[in-house]
């Protein structure tokens, strides 16, 4: 029996209604699989033309169907089917690369400057923690083992002599396994740097330990290699990835900082809304310090192991952190007039 | 989010009435949501964990293959260089990416949902109905390092020995079982990473559109079999919504017992003799009248939920 046959014969209504559109939903339904699917490029330009026009018709048919059929699958399908289309004409839609276009072009920029209150705490804390870091172990040396892992060790300990100390800074090691090791820093610190974001979950006071955890660590090795009057060469070893690796993890802090920051004090809004939205923001954060990182990791790899002078270590390093800052605060600036 | 019963009549009810939900589409209309429950949550996340170690292994066993070629008794561990050195580099990036990139890879997707989420039919969402972010889905995944992989590596630790250790190992599943069971302590099922995200998990809905429930009243006028039956009034005020959309998944079901069951009931309430023989077309018949009867009354705006209730004048 031909649908025009149906269509007249139908005695219910509904029924007619139903199969006066019927058509036009298995369409929808046909273009929102494909969509599903992740073959949307195979779909013609009529089909996607036609998808928003098609979800609005379906939306009027499931209210229209809700106020006049009893045919409660017909029902359950157009809800379902709604939900469906709704998550094709409102789902992310941005593709990859147009996400990192407006990421690099401004997003992620700005969203450093939104979160620089959090910044500036992450700033302190992390100052405080080198100064604890330095303080200690000048105080008692053995506080040095207590701070630092046993693999960073090796000959860097108190106590430990000049030339030791300059052969790790200057004596470039042959050239074997850089690579690797810049892989292995990279996925190193960036799992650190996940971890002070994600802690912020919990009021961002674990942020803030490991934040001090961490620079403590570094106070204390700047305190060995001060005792033997190598501060500015040690300083310049650590400057040429460390103001791109730090930088990193101070923004990975703030950005932990900042969702506890909200959770525990959400002002206006409810603390679901506030947290959803600092986490947002810190997590367009936290795919740059990714960025970021693996930066530094090349840097420290390849660039730390071959420049072999002071001078030009401070150079790359300040080059950099001068193109961290120029990014951050004059990028992606919005309505800002010329003559202002 | 709430609303009477009454006052929607269209409101689902699934299984848990708990979890269901409305979301109002910008468009103004109001879709029913149910949130996915946590037992459909956990079993995604063991799907997409044991996908993981899969992936892992292949890329493991991918690396050794390569590196085979290159290797011999002389081979430095400690300073790997040349080709070794690029294997060993891309085994250290794609084993990063995999942990941290797999979940927000595929929720990135239009699925919106992992190869686990989508086994057990549900998908991420954003909770105020609005566009789901590449922010969120980023932000929701991070989050989950903290919940997961952070205290399983303290539970990792256990086989070092020590009572320190041993500490270390309860500290990490105390840690473990509290953001566990952090979904079960609100009512939305939200974990940590879905509270800093703003998203939520729900139920994934894939219905096919069944045929017409009653096909015999598509025939001609008068030649239909159905149409020997007349019901009178009486016959069909005997029940309301509840009962015909029960008499529609018998219809649909198809089940040769049910039909006969059915009827039998159903002509015992009407008081006819049961015939026997052709119980699909009586229903089909009966099926039609009852609806069209109350959805003439609904266009009235009088809805009779089921057979215990009296017609509800709408807003009345």
């Amino acid at each position: 029996m031909s649908n025009e046959q149906a269509l007249n014969a139908a005695v219910l209504r509904s029924d007619r209604f139903r199969l006066e559109r019927e058509a036009d939903w298995i369409r929808l339904e046909a273009i929102v699989t494909r969509m599903e699917k992740g073959q949307a490029r195979l779909l013609s330009d009529e089909d996607v033309l036609a998808l928003p026009t098609l979800y609005r018709t379906l939306l009027s048919s499931l209210s229209i169907a809700r106020e006049n059929s009893l045919d409660a699958g017909l029902i359950d399908y157009l809800e379902g089917l709604a939900l469906r289309s709704y998550f094709m004409v409102y789902g992310t839609q941005s593709s990859f690369r147009r996400w990192l276009g407006s990421f690099f072009g401004g997003g992620w920029s700005r969203a450093v400057r939104a979160i620089q209150f959090d910044i500036w705490v992450a700033l302190l804390v992390m100052i405080a923690g080198a100064v604890i870091g330095y303080i200690l172990v000048a105080g008692d040396s053995d506080w040095f083992y207590a701070l630092v892992p046993a693999d960073f060790m090796d000959v860097r300990v108190p106590g430990a002599s000049e030339e030791a100390l300059r052969g790790t800074l200057f004596g470039a090691q042959e050239e074997g396994g850089l690579a690797v090791f810049a892989a292995f820093l990279f996925s190193n610190n960036a799992q650190v740097a996940l971890l002070a974001f994600a802690l912020g979950f919990a009021f961002a006071i674990p942020s803030i330990l490991l934040l001090i955890h961490n620079m403590a660590l570094l106070g204390a090795m700047l305190w060995v290699f001060a005792q033997r009057g190598l501060t500015v060469d040690f300083v310049g070893w650590l400057s040429i990835h460390g103001t791109t690796e730090l930088f990193a993890i101070l923004l990975a802090g703030a950005a932990g900082i900042h969702v506890g920051r909200s959770i525990a004090f959400p002002g206006a809004q409810s603390h679901l809304k506030a947290a959803s939205d600092a986490g947002k923001r810190a997590a367009l954060v936290m795919a740059g310090v990714i960025f970021m990182l693996i930066c530094a990791g090349l840097l420290e790899g390849f660039a730390r192991q071959m420049i072999d002078n002071t001078i030009a270590r401070f150079g790359v390093g300040g080059g950099m952190l001068l193109l961290w800052l120029i990014y951050f605060f004059g990028f992606g600036r919005e309505g800002r007039r010329p003559d202002a | 989010m709430s609303g009477s019963q009454a006052a929607t009549p269209w409101m689902k009810r699934s299984a848990n009435p708990k979890l269901d939900r409305v979301m109002v589409t910008p468009e103004g209309v109001p879709l029913n949501v149910t949130i996915a429950p946590a037992g459909a949550r956990v079993g995604a996340l063991l799907l997409d964990l044991v996908m993981i170690q899969l992936i892992s292994m292949f890329i493991a066993l991918l690396c050794i293959v390569l590196a085979i070629p290159f290797l011999d008794g002389e081979t430095d561990f400690q300073n790997l260089d040349g080709p070794l050195g690029l294997i060993a580099v891309f085994y250290l990036i794609a084993s990063f990416l995999l942990l941290n990139g797999y979940f927000i890879f595929f929720e990135l997707g239009y699925k919106s949902a992992t190869w686990g989420k989508r086994a057990v039919g549900i998908r991420v969402a954003s909770r105020d109905g609005s566009r789901l972010t590449a922010e969120a889905v980023i932000a929701r995944n991070i989050v989950r390092s903290v919940e997961l992989f952070l205290p399983l590596t303290f539970l990792d630790s256990v086989e070092a020995g020590g009572s320190l250790v041993d500490l270390t190992a309860w500290a990490g599943l105390l840690w473990l079982l509290m953001f566990m069971l952090f979904p079960l302590f609100n009512k939305d099922r939200l974990r940590g990473g879905d509270v800093i995200a703003g998203t939520w998990v729900i139920q994934d809905v894939k219905k096919n559109l069944g045929d017409i429930v009653a096909p015999s009243a598509l025939a001609p006028e008068g030649a239909a079999p159905a149409a020997s039956y007349q019901f009178s009034d009486e016959d069909l005020s005997v029940y309301g919504e509840y009962e015909l959309q029960t008499l529609e998944n018998v219809l649909r079901g198809d089940q040769e017992e049910a039909l006969e069951k059915v009827a039998a009931a159903i002509c015992q309430k009407i008081g006819w003799e049961p015939g026997s023989g052709d119980e699909r077309i009586f229903l089909e018949a009966y099926y039609t009248a009852l609806r069209a009867r109350l959805e003439r009354s609904m266009r009235f705006g009088r809805r009779r939920k089921d057979k215990f209730s009296a017609e509800e004048q709408a807003g009345g």
